[in-house]
């Protein structure tokens, strides 16, 4: 497949997660919709090395290693996106005990 | 169209669809469900894609342990279809409008011709095996390998320390 | 000794910078000491290079201090220019300069000490200015001292601060310098557009070399314009008679013997420019007269014996005018000689007469003077000789030569100048016979205090005395003498290039006589009417009516500024007050103040404190972004 295949896949999964940010007042699904942009940014990661790894095996022959840093890359993504959830959901949880709800908008309150 | 084309294709739009479907659904216990979904199918591109131990890792990690953690708070709060007041309607129209617009953007500069002619290699390579990971991970990446072991420790702590009630 | 030229401007400035900031330190008598000692070692020095350039066959010579502007091709020094028309009149400028000087130790020993340091400071800070109107080599120079000295005039009339009709004639004089100065500049500019230089020699060089006559006409005229601020023609010469609230030794050298010569200086400076505009040679010959026959009319019904004084300084600079007019340059010199000499005499003289009366200056109040003022009386009347033009004082030749040139050139302006004489010789003498004939007038009070001024004031009369006496025999016409006339003889080089031109016509020596005998005869027969007249004079008799209201009133020429210009203006500045600063730039600036609170206000509100608001804006940050860096 042509790498513009995904690059439109992963454009349109992160202006969707984008679009779930903006348009929803739960703190959960908001972060939930964060999580799906890390993703759509991991699918292209991945796209991306295997498209080195061909090219570079057409030069070089099929026993390079020239994409691996890329899927490592998605590895440490999901490594930081785990701890992120633990800490961001016990921020939500916290919230909630104060203000009794997640709505994001109530966190004005903390203007005052 | 060969299997794997079709495979591409069937895959995609299960994830966009069900992407779609995460975002609108009002029951939260839904949206998750659905993210769940997008995240197989995801796992299930990565294996079109030959990283095997990447598409693992996505079910294990993502689909198994992070979802549940956010099914857990959900249900610890009881949410459901009702809970959520909807945006105002403008503003709801403003955000769709603005993500539309940064795709349309993004598509509109990332469209290079030049990209038409590379191709990613699809269902072999041999890069995405474990065994060839592993030995770059544990060769040239062991600091970050180390590193990540004190942010989890790091983030079961704060999530502790924010966690508790006093 | 003309390499140290710079010396004679150099005293008086230190002088000033001296006495200016020890004003509280000094006691008035050092502060006397060095105010005339500064303005001495300057005459000293003019004497020096006056013996220089007497020497025959002197050429001009050109001193530079140092590069002035200089700005692309533009290069104006400030360089002083020595030569026989600037050495005369640096021995004016500082021989009457120190008289007068002396004579002030004595007139203002009753101010302040304070007071008394801050009037020579400024008197000798006028005296710098004036040096180097008269020194500069190029017209930039010559600006800037008749800006300074026009500065120093406001300064010192209005010297008496306290008095606010003192002040309003100093700020009248200032102003109408201001709209002569404002013409002299616009007409230096053209000189610099036209010529590329301002220096004399290089201007007056390229001009005989070739300039259309419409633009030497023009530029002409507007240097005259400014004359006319500075030297009190019309239109510009009811600040004159005001600038009579300073005190008198300023009147004297000021508003009789220096700044306002500075015109006439000027123009016989530029007589190459003026001779080869001869449209504005006449113009200045018709308004000198009309200047001339005016101020002498006005000064017949007056009765301040320093307004009387003032017009006839108005009408005396009238003839010199005319004289430059008709192209009698020399002729226009020298009464500009003997004039500094008789009428800083009559002024000095004036001086010496009020304080003796404490201050009383109208001279209906006073009378038979003589008696108690000997010395005085005696200068006095030297003085009103030599002004009335009865031979054989100064006044009578100078007189003479420029009404036989104005003769030469139309006997129609010869009539009429003579007529002016006839007049001048009348008040001049009334004044004479109100003031030091007859019976005194004055109080009794007034009569116990009356004596004769001491040394330091009646030496200077005594010496101004005798040039004005004896100033004329530097300029005996051809027609009494051939070859006589030494002043002419010595300023021959500096009128050479406008003789070349435009040679001065002659009359026949015959018909010379026979004017100078008539204008003899008539005047003498106008001054013996005049002493006749109010010799006997005993009190103010009755109010003047008629055609001698309308001379007191100074043909309320100051009533028609007023209400021709000074209204109109007033009025103009209190509507632009009103409409332009208080509304448009007050509103202006005060409206951007609330325009920045407003906007701040509503700024304040996008901080809502909702976090969706913030994410949309981000996001709608972020496309903007990505569309300026991608596609622009």
């Amino acid at each position: 497949m042509p790498i513009n295949y995904y690059i439109f896949l992963g454009v349109i999964l992160f202006c969707i997660g984008v679009t779930g940010v903006l348009t929803r007042r739960n703190a959960i699904i908001i972060f939930m919709c964060i999580e799906l942009m890390l993703n759509a940014v991991n699918l292209l990661l991945v796209a991306f090395s295997k498209m080195h790894h061909a090219i570079a095996a057409a030069n070089q022959g099929a026993a390079t290693t020239v994409g691996t840093e890329g899927q490592l890359f998605v590895f440490f993504i999901m490594v930081v996106a785990a701890a992120e959830v633990s800490v961001g959901l016990a921020i939500i949880v916290m919230m909630y005990r104060n203000t009794h709800s997640v709505d994001v908008n109530f966190l004005n309150r903390l203007k005052h | 169209m060969s299997i794997t084309q079709i495979l591409f294709w069937f895959l995609s739009i299960l994830t966009i669809f069900s992407a779609l479907m995460v975002i609108t659904r009002k029951n939260p216990v839904y949206s998750v469900l659905w993210l769940i979904i997008t995240f197989i199918a995801i796992s299930g591109h990565y294996i079109l894609l030959n990283a095997q131990f990447l598409a693992v890792v996505n079910v294990i990690v993502y689909a198994g342990a992070i979802m549940v953690l956010f099914l857990f708070v959900i249900m610890l709060m009881n949410l459901d279809a009702d809970a959520e007041q909807t945006k105002n309607k403008w503003l709801q129209l403003a955000g769709v409008v603005a993500g539309g617009c940064l795709l349309l953007i993004l598509v509109a500069a990332l469209k290079g011709a030049e990209n038409q002619a590379k191709t990613v290699e699809m269902g072999t390579g041999s890069i995405g095996l474990i065994e060839n990971l592993g030995q770059v991970l544990f060769k040239q990446y062991i600091l970050p390998f180390e590193i990540s072991s004190v942010l989890f420790l790091s983030a079961m702590v704060g999530a502790v320390v924010i966690g508790k009630k006093n | 000794m003309s390499q140290l030229v710079y010396l004679v401007p150099l005293f008086p400035l230190v002088g000033f910078l001296v006495i200016g900031l020890g004003r509280n330190l000094w006691s008035k008598t050092l502060t006397g000491l060095i105010g005339c000692a500064t303005v001495l070692a300057s005459f000293v020095v003019s004497v020096m290079i006056f013996n220089e350039v007497r020497t025959p066959g002197f050429t001009p010579v050109t001193v530079k201090l140092f590069d002035f502007i200089h700005f692309g091709t533009l290069n104006i020094n400030f360089a002083f220019q020595v030569d026989q028309l600037s050495s005369l009149f640096l021995l004016i400028i500082t021989g009457v300069g120190s008289l007068i000087h002396i004579y002030s130790t004595s007139y203002m020993h009753e101010e302040k000490p304070h007071h008394f340091a801050r009037y020579f400071c400024y008197l000798n800070l006028f005296v710098f200015s004036m040096l180097l109107l008269v020194l500069g080599a190029n017209y930039v120079i010559m600006f800037i001292g008749w800006e300074g000295v026009g500065l120093c005039s406001y300064l010192l009339i209005g010297f008496w601060f306290t008095n606010g009709d003192y002040n309003y004639a100093a700020r009248k004089a200032f102003i109408m310098n201001r709209i002569g100065d404002l013409a002299f500049l616009i007409g230096i500019f053209w000189i610099l557009a036209q010529f590329g230089s301002v220096n004399y020699q290089d201007v007056f060089s390229r001009a005989q070399g070739g300039v259309t006559t419409s633009v030497v006409t023009g530029i002409t005229l507007l240097l005259f314009i400014g004359a006319t601020g500075k030297s009190a023609q019309i239109p510009l010469y009811t600040w004159l008679p005001d600038a009579m609230a300073g005190p008198t030794p300023v009147s004297a050298l000021i508003h009789a013997a220096t700044m306002v010569t500075a015109g006439i200086y000027m123009i016989a400076r530029s007589n190459v420019l003026y001779t080869l505009a001869p449209a504005t040679e006449g113009v200045i010959a018709v308004i000198g007269l009309c200047t001339a026959i005016l101020a002498a009319s006005i000064a017949i019904q007056q009765n301040d014996i320093k307004k009387v004084l003032a017009y006839s300084t108005v009408s005396q600079l009238g003839y010199m005018f005319l004289g430059l007019g008709v192209g009698a340059y020399t002729g226009a010199v020298f009464h500009v000689m003997t004039h500094a000499f008789f009428k800083a005499l009559l002024f000095l003289g004036a001086g010496s007469v009020i304080h003796a009366m404490g201050g009383e200056q109208d001279i209906r109040k006073m009378g038979g003077l003589r008696k108690f003022m000997p010395v005085t009386w005696i200068t006095f009347l030297i003085g009103t000789i030599a002004i009335a033009g009865i031979p054989p004082f100064s006044g009578f030749f100078s007189k003479d030569e420029i009404l036989s040139h104005a003769y030469a050139h139309n006997p129609v302006l010869y009539i009429i100048g003579l007529f002016g004489a006839l007049m001048t010789a009348f008040y001049m003498f009334r004044l004479l016979a109100m003031t030091f004939l007859g019976q005194f007038r004055g109080t009794h009070e007034q009569e116990h205090h009356l004596h004769e001024s001491p040394a330091a004031i009646t030496i200077p009369l005594i010496v101004l005395a005798v040039l004005a006496a004896g100033a004329g025999f530097l300029g005996i016409p051809a027609y009494m003498h051939p070859d006589a006339h030494i002043l002419e003889k010595f300023l021959a080089p500096v009128f050479a290039a406008s003789t070349d031109m435009k040679p001065l016509a002659e009359t026949p020596a015959g018909v010379e006589w026979a004017l100078t005998g008539a204008s003899v005869v008539l005047i003498l027969i106008c001054s013996a009417w005049a002493l006749a007249k109010f010799a006997k004079f005993t009190g103010p008799g009755k109010e003047a009516t008629g055609f001698a209201k309308i001379l007191e009133n100074k043909w309320y020429v100051d009533e028609l500024y007023d209400a021709v210009i000074v209204r109109p203006i007033n009025g103009l500045a209190g509507f632009l007050n009103k409409y332009v600063e208080r509304l448009g730039l007050d509103g202006i600036v005060n409206g951007i103040g609330r325009l920045v609170q407003y906007s701040g206000r509503q700024i304040r509100l996008l901080q809502s404190g909702q976090a969706g608001t913030y994410i949309l804006l981000m996001v709608i940050g972020m496309v903007v972004l990505f569309i300026v860096q991608l596609f622009i």
